[in-house]
């Protein structure tokens, strides 16, 4: 590993651990007084939306291809952990709160996945509209389906999930999904699905098996929107299928648009705006989607990539322009590939 | 290498409907041939580029490479056993930069694994510093290296085809199929073409199948000519010797 990279890495981490403590000391000190549970609980929940949007601007971004199905991708996370947990508990099996928090965004993770897989096969054969009504349809019949099985709640909320996500395991878990979503972009990955972007059948002619690279990030996508599925259900404690409509599919698109398509960090930042713009707006409510539909349009007219377009922020460039007063050229080619952090 | 021919096809054909596009083309290209295929238009030349590149399946006839048989690969499989194109609209990855657009087509020198990628392990550094330096080295070679940053769209017409010429070489192919290269350019662009193509032939051991309108062009560089006509073999045979054939110059003007 090249050294600049080796500290990088270094200075990231250290930013990251700063946010760490940062948001431990707002939100577990009597600091932001009695409002603090109330804070946390939008910021819990902003980072859940986070790791959703990340993983869509892999398909919607990085890809190019439009799915308006992560909610269902959502709900099988959610359901499946859920139901996973419950078991165990009714089972007389008592778990450490940690391991079961594991246990339950792996079994998330995988369910969903398997399931990009299932749908990604068949369904990415097409492109643009028709993928896009296929996604529809596929978080349309996961929805119903929940609402039909009984040890899913039977159309009834499904209560009584262990409260073991919590606001620091849910902030490691999306740093580290982050993480991991931005390494597969910034490799022969990443270039991949950024060639079959701009045009699949030179890719093809290049020698890249697009079916497959197409499929994989599909299911990669899958995981990451399982994972944020459960930590959300563990959060919340209880399911109500009709939350995994297509509007809040659509919620996730509009922030990944919003903040760029192609860019982790604009979807970061687009999902942390969008996620709590409705808590400060609380009592215009009934219009919030009102104001999405507004929000979009003027980013659609005034900066139709995004606001970071492709542009991902990096902390060791920032430093490096906060103390040279300019970017060094040099240097800025070589810490290329820093980790891009929140 | 032995005497078998890098790229051979016996009795190609495709059929559309009632419509055959190309019906028995049966061509031979040694090591490091450059071949010129010509003909009107619309006589089913670059249905055959699509027929040798697994964009379309032949409906009748074989292909080998080196031997090899290649009908029923998929492109990616066709461009992985060593044959190579160009477009003849180009096409590149527009909003990719000049660099990654030819680091895309190194998938053979490309392999690590996702959890090398995920986790930066030696074997993903040690690979993209080998493909970095692969594909300046290419670039370099076509004195594109001043622009390895810029975004492929912003190159000017010329230097668009010799980036999509570098980016078939980086595929490590032992047939590179040219659409048209010379479409679109002005004299100046036309000469350094030429010269880009004597410069595959010298560093490259690679044959050449070349579709060209620019008459000059083909009879100045290629070793052999086929002329293809409503999907059939008109003639082949040598630059002058094409030239002179009655069939080939009916089939050009029209017959008097």
């Amino acid at each position: 590993m090249p050294k600049e990279k080796k500290k990088a890495y270094l200075i990231n981490l250290i930013g990251i651990l700063l946010i760490f403590a940062l948001l431990v000391i707002l939100l577990d000190t009597p600091l932001l007084g009695r409002q603090v549970n109330y804070i946390s609980g939008i910021a819990t929940m902003a980072m859940i939306t986070i790791v959703m949007v990340c993983s869509l601007n892999l398909i919607t971004g990085f890809m190019g291809e439009f799915s308006l199905g992560h909610a269902g991708f959502m709900s099988i996370g959610a359901y499946t952990s859920a139901m996973v947990t419950i078991a165990i508990g009714e089972a007389g099996i008592s778990l450490p709160n940690g391991l079961l928090f594991l246990i339950a965004i792996a079994v998330g993770g995988i369910s969903a996945a398997f399931m990009g897989f299932l749908v990604g096969v068949p369904a990415l054969r097409l492109k643009g509209d028709y993928l896009a009504i296929v996604t529809i349809a596929f978080a349309e019949i996961v929805r119903v389906a929940w609402t039909n099985i009984p040890a899913a709640g039977g159309g009834k909320t499904l209560s009584g999930i262990a409260k073991v996500s919590d606001f620091h395991l849910v902030f490691w878990v999306m740093v580290i999904s982050v993480t991991v979503m931005y390494m597969f972009v910034r490799s022969r990955y990443g270039r991949i699905v950024k060639a079959i972007r701009e045009d699949d059948i030179v890719a093809a002619a290049s020698g890249i098996d697009v079916t497959y690279y197409k499929v994989l990030t599909f299911t990669i996508s899958a995981f990451f929107a399982g994972i944020g599925g459960a930590m959300y259900s563990h959060y919340l404690t209880s399911l109500i299928s009709t939350k995994f409509s297509f509007m809040y599919s659509a919620e996730f698109l509009t922030m990944v648009i919003l903040g760029g398509t192609g860019s982790l960090t604009g979807s970061v930042v687009g999902a942390a705006i969008l996620a709590s713009l409705p808590e400060v707006l609380r009592s215009f409510q009934s219009y919030r989607m009102l104001m999405y539909s507004i929000v979009l349009v003027l980013v659609m007219i005034f900066k139709p990539g995004g606001l970071f377009g492709t542009y991902e922020f990096s902390l060791t460039k920032l430093l490096l322009r906060l103390k040279n007063g300019k970017p060094d050229v040099k240097k800025k080619e070589a810490l290329k590939g820093g980790v891009v952090h929140d | 290498m032995t005497d078998v021919p890098v790229l051979e096809t016996k009795g190609l054909g495709i059929q559309f409907g009632g419509l055959k596009a190309v019906n028995d083309f049966t061509i031979s290209v040694g090591h490091g041939e450059l071949v010129g295929l010509i003909g009107p238009n619309g006589a089913g030349k670059t249905t055959v580029f699509n027929l040798l590149t697994g964009v379309y399946q032949p409906t009748e006839g074989t292909y080998y490479l080196e031997g090899q048989k290649m009908n029923g690969k998929r492109t990616h499989q066709v461009v992985d056993a060593g044959i190579a194109r160009t477009f003849q609209n180009i096409r590149l990855f527009k909003k990719m930069s000049v660099l990654e657009n030819v680091k895309i087509a190194f998938q053979k020198s490309a392999k690590y694994k996702m959890g090398s990628a995920i986790l930066r392990t030696p074997a993903f550094w040690k690979e993209e510093e080998e493909i970095d330096k692969k594909a300046r080295e290419l670039l370099k070679l076509f004195k594109l290296e001043e622009q390895v940053d810029d975004m492929a769209e912003n190159l000017p017409y010329g230097k668009q085809r010799k980036l999509e010429i570098a980016r078939a070489l980086a595929t490590d192919m032992k047939v590179l199929l040219l659409d048209e290269p010379a479409a679109g350019m002005n004299p100046t662009e036309t000469a350094e073409l030429l010269e880009s193509i004597h410069l595959i032939r010298e560093k490259f051991n690679v044959a050449i199948l070349l579709i060209e309108h620019d008459m000059s062009l083909v009879m100045n560089i290629c070793e052999r000519i086929i002329v293809l006509n409503y999907g059939e073999i008109l003639a082949t045979g040598l630059p002058e010797e094409v030239a002179k054939n009655p069939q080939v110059i009916t089939a050009y003007l029209g017959s008097a």
